[in-house]
């Protein structure tokens, strides 16, 4: 039987903290083949683009985003959209957390919206996103 | 018009990039797994890619002479902009099918907009890339939709 049923708008996500450091920082950009020295090399992000450290990639935050939206959905249904924005930079030695909420469901269609957040230490949104999942309605 | 953004700049609003067609391996699936701390067993052991897997695989691979000072790719689609140091904007990602081991993909690039916003310290130039993955098949399996700073 479908979860749908069971769930109800602001329902929590559960959260998850990130305490990412420099070798996991070092695969994600060398994954991707990106150079961008503001990830590993700390006299250039701090002397010359002015950064307190080391900078954790954007869409870095956004994977840790969507999977707060797929493990909470497990094999119940479908990811159909994600979004997100990188509004304030975090850097390695932060502690961030990943969590969110139910914003609506469809009962008719299996679709919830999901309000999405990475937060900092100091309790900061720094990237905000949202999600639509859709269960099965079998 | 802003004073940054001339006609000249905005013309290249709708320009495409060249398609690229890559092969998705279960060796590539698992490194972006445990690069991003996936705890999902199917995308640990590569049976099946997360849904942010298609970033790294359609990341373009760039020689060192193509590499700006800041490490950065210069990004052949897009056009000389009057603000150049780069910052991470946002996405948004429409899903069709997931991806898998042996899939190959290709994705077509468009620059959809540019446009500016004043910023606490001062101008930002916004732009928007809208990238399409499909199957070779034919059929999508993703958009995204790009958007970065500049400032």
């Amino acid at each position: 039987m479908s979860r749908l049923k069971n769930i109800k708008e602001n329902d929590l996500l559960p959260e998850r903290e990130f305490t990412p450091d420099n070798v996991e920082l070092f695969f994600y950009n060398a994954v991707l083949w990106n150079a961008h020295r503001i990830h590993y090399d700390f006299p250039y992000a701090t002397e010359v683009e002015g950064y307190p450290g080391l900078v954790i990639a954007g869409p870095q935050l956004g994977d840790w985003l969507t999977q707060t939206a797929i493990e909470w959905l497990a094999d119940d249904g479908k990811l159909v959209s994600v979004e997100y924005s990188n509004r304030k930079a975090s850097y390695i030695g932060e502690t961030l957390r990943s969590g969110g909420k139910v914003s609506s469901v469809n009962v008719e269609n299996g679709e919830v919206e999901l309000e999405l957040y990475i937060m900092n230490e100091a309790d900061e949104v720094i990237t905000p996103g949202s999600a639509t999942v859709r269960f099965a309605t079998a | 018009m802003s004073a940054l953004l001339t006609s000249e700049l905005l013309s290249h609003i709708g320009d495409t990039g060249p398609v690229k067609e890559e092969v998705v391996t279960r060796r590539d699936i698992r490194k972006y797994s445990i690069a991003t701390g996936q705890r999902l067993r199917k995308f640990l052991d590569g049976d099946e890619a997360p849904p942010m897997f298609h970033v790294s695989l359609f990341w373009d691979v760039v020689e060192l002479d193509q590499l700006s000072p800041d490490g950065v790719s210069i990004d052949g689609l897009l056009p000389k902009f009057p603000l150049e140091k780069a910052m991470a904007g946002g996405l948004k990602i429409d899903y069709y099918q997931s991806i898998f081991p042996g899939d190959i993909l290709t994705a077509n690039r468009t620059l959809t907009d540019i446009y500016e916003k004043q910023g606490s310290k001062g101008p930002i130039i916004f732009y928007e890339v809208i990238m399409e993955v499909k199957n070779k098949a034919g059929e999508p399996v993703l958009t995204e939709k790009t958007t970065r700073l500049l400032r």
